[in-house]
């Protein structure tokens, strides 16, 4: 068996040595040590902050804008997988390769433009604020920008599914005489759904932990358009570590939380593939 | 077994079937289209935007403004902290795939997981970890203090934060592609003889050069590109501490657009490089893959 045989290769010790002693300085360590600090805090004190006013308000911001950059996420890039992976039309390759541009694009920099494309004398402001649709220092500009960053997520996750499609299940579908929009949505939609709750679920992930990008499109304010990582910032310019790390320690429970998730997600998406 | 059609069967039917399971021109034009269009102005207007505001005053005032001391200092900064992460945590990668791919271990999927952590951190979270750990009232403040040993607030803590939220990629990109791979070709090398270092050395890393290029340039990315975590532990002093990233958000906060649009295209090109690279890599990946099918037909 593969077991046996591949514990024939040399240098397991040392390479798992190396592995666990990086990996223990480098992440585990210094998260412990957030974890301790926090519990030397009583719940009195860790609830006043971790669950105040202004908390709870970047929480309800920060999970709500991230919720509707997910969704929409989820909706647009179904369309892209859909038209990257089903039609070849000139300049298929070069969409393609454009749909990663968020994640190569650094945060600050996708802030920076798109702040300035929707505000009163941007190309796109110029057009959009006349109309009332104010995308600049707007809660509406805080999606977009989430929208932005994550928007690899769904594309990439629902591509390689789209590809495996068994196209037979569509062509029994017609023959049953079931229309192409009856077909996508009762035989294709079901079998992308694991998949497209997991693309969803890596957007929402990416959009809860994002600061660069929000922080030049948003106005910042307190209780009104402050995310929770501008919290946490906050508290740590005041020098106010426990607050800052109190805040921090709900952010990680809600990332574990999201983890743990897609691992589910996934592990249901892989039963539904050969 | 299940998905067992042969590859050319299928696309055989796939030409004579499309009627049934096509959309109409006019909506395949219409969704082509709306992907199109959304394409362009979510992400290429965007990208051309960055540049056309960096020119806005012109090609010398944009000379002029990369040519800020304080700018070109985080640039300096910037390629220095990527040279200090990218190669720790090349070797980290190498490393944690070759034990995590080449042999069975309990907690195997523990530990991919534990590898796969700082993706799901906030970067802010990952900077205040370090501030946590090091800054004056963190759990090594004192003992540092007391050695006059500076690490927030200085390029120490840039580093560290950086490699935190560079960490996986490597790692992660090579250990599916050397878990798929297996180890006969290793095996085989083994029993003619080649010690653990020559084998990994003459048929493992051959084998997997492209992934291991393609990881090194998204962690590359990240690492330049990072804004979140190294916000915390700068500092934020023009011309010492200031990354490329921040400088961005300093002169953006000064309502120099020309001078934060200038270095943003900095990013911007570096955006573009990457994105070439990866798609160049991408591809070859996919010719070599293909090839090493033709060669060596799978055992049964």
């Amino acid at each position: 068996m593969a077991t046996s045989r591949a514990s024939a290769l040399p240098g397991f010790g040392l390479t798992m040595g190396y592995t666990l002693a990086y990996l223990g300085l480098v992440v585990l360590l210094p998260l412990g040590a957030l974890l301790i600090r926090v519990t030397s805090m009583t719940w009195a004190d860790f609830g006043k902050v971790a669950f105040s006013d202004r908390a709870l308000a970047a929480y309800r911001l920060t999970f709500g804008a991230s919720f509707l950059a997910a969704s929409l996420n989820a909706v647009l890039g179904t369309l892209l997988a859909w038209v990257l992976t089903r039609y070849r039309f000139p300049g298929r390759k070069f969409l393609d390769a454009l749909v990663d541009f968020p994640f190569a694009l650094p945060t600050a920099v996708a802030g920076l433009t798109l702040a300035n494309l929707f505000s009163q004398n941007g190309w796109l402001g110029r057009f959009l604020v006349p109309l009332d649709i104010r995308l600049a220092y707007t809660t509406g500009g805080i999606v977009m920008a989430l929208t932005f960053v994550s928007l690899p997520f769904v594309v990439r996750t629902l591509q390689p599914v789209l590809e495996d499609f068994e196209v037979e299940l569509e062509e029994a579908a017609a023959t049953l005489g079931a229309g192409r929009w009856r077909t996508f949505r009762s035989v294709v939609l079901p079998a992308l759904l694991p998949a497209l709750l997991t693309g969803f679920a890596l957007a929402f992930a990416r959009a809860v932990g994002e600061y660069g990008s929000v922080i030049f499109i948003s106005t910042n304010k307190p209780y009104v358009s402050e995310i929770t990582p501008q919290v946490i910032m906050g508290w740590l310019d005041q020098f106010e570590y426990a607050s800052a790390m109190a805040v921090a320690v709900v952010m990680l429970a809600a990332s574990f939380a999201i983890l743990v998730t897609i691992n589910l997600l996934e592990r249901w998406a892989s039963r539904f593939q050969r | 077994m299940a998905g067992g059609i042969p590859r050319t069967a299928r696309a055989a039917g796939d030409a004579k079937s499309r009627r049934g399971i096509e959309e109409p021109a006019w909506m395949r034009r219409v969704l082509i289209g709306l992907a199109v269009a959304f394409v362009g102005v979510f992400l290429l207007v965007p990208l051309a935007n960055v540049f056309a505001q960096a020119m806005a005053k012109g090609w010398p005032a944009y000379q002029k403004s990369l040519g800020h001391p304080d700018t070109l200092a985080s640039v300096r900064l910037t390629l220095l902290v990527s040279a200090c992460c990218v190669p720790l945590n090349l070797v980290f990668g190498v490393i944690a795939a070759w034990a995590v791919a080449k042999f069975q271990f309990r907690g195997k999927a523990l530990l991919i997981t534990l590898i796969d952590l700082p993706f799901s951190v906030s970067p802010v979270v990952s900077g205040l970890i370090y501030v946590v750990m090091f800054g004056a009232q963190g759990v090594l403040g004192p003992w540092l203090d007391a050695r006059d040993i500076q690490i927030i607030f200085a390029m120490p803590g840039i580093v560290l934060a950086t490699l935190f939220v560079t960490f996986p990629f490597v790692a992660r990109e090579l250990i599916p592609l050397m878990e798929a791979q297996g180890s006969d070709a290793e095996q085989a090398a083994l029993t003619l003889g080649a010690s653990g270092w020559q084998t990994f050395r003459h048929v493992t890393l051959p084998s997997v050069k492209w992934g291991l290029l393609y990881g090194v340039i998204l962690c590359n990315a990240r690492a330049m590109g990072e804004f979140g975590a190294v916000s915390v532990v700068s500092g934020h002093i023009s011309g010492v501490t200031e990354t490329l990233p921040l400088r961005i958000e300093k002169l953006h906060q000064e309502y120099q657009a020309v001078g934060a649009f200038s270095a943003a295209s900095l990013l911007a090109i570096l955006a573009l490089v990457t994105l070439g690279l990866k798609t160049w890599l991408e591809r070859r990946q996919a010719i070599e893959h293909a090839r090493g099918q033709n060669d060596s037909p799978s055992l049964p």
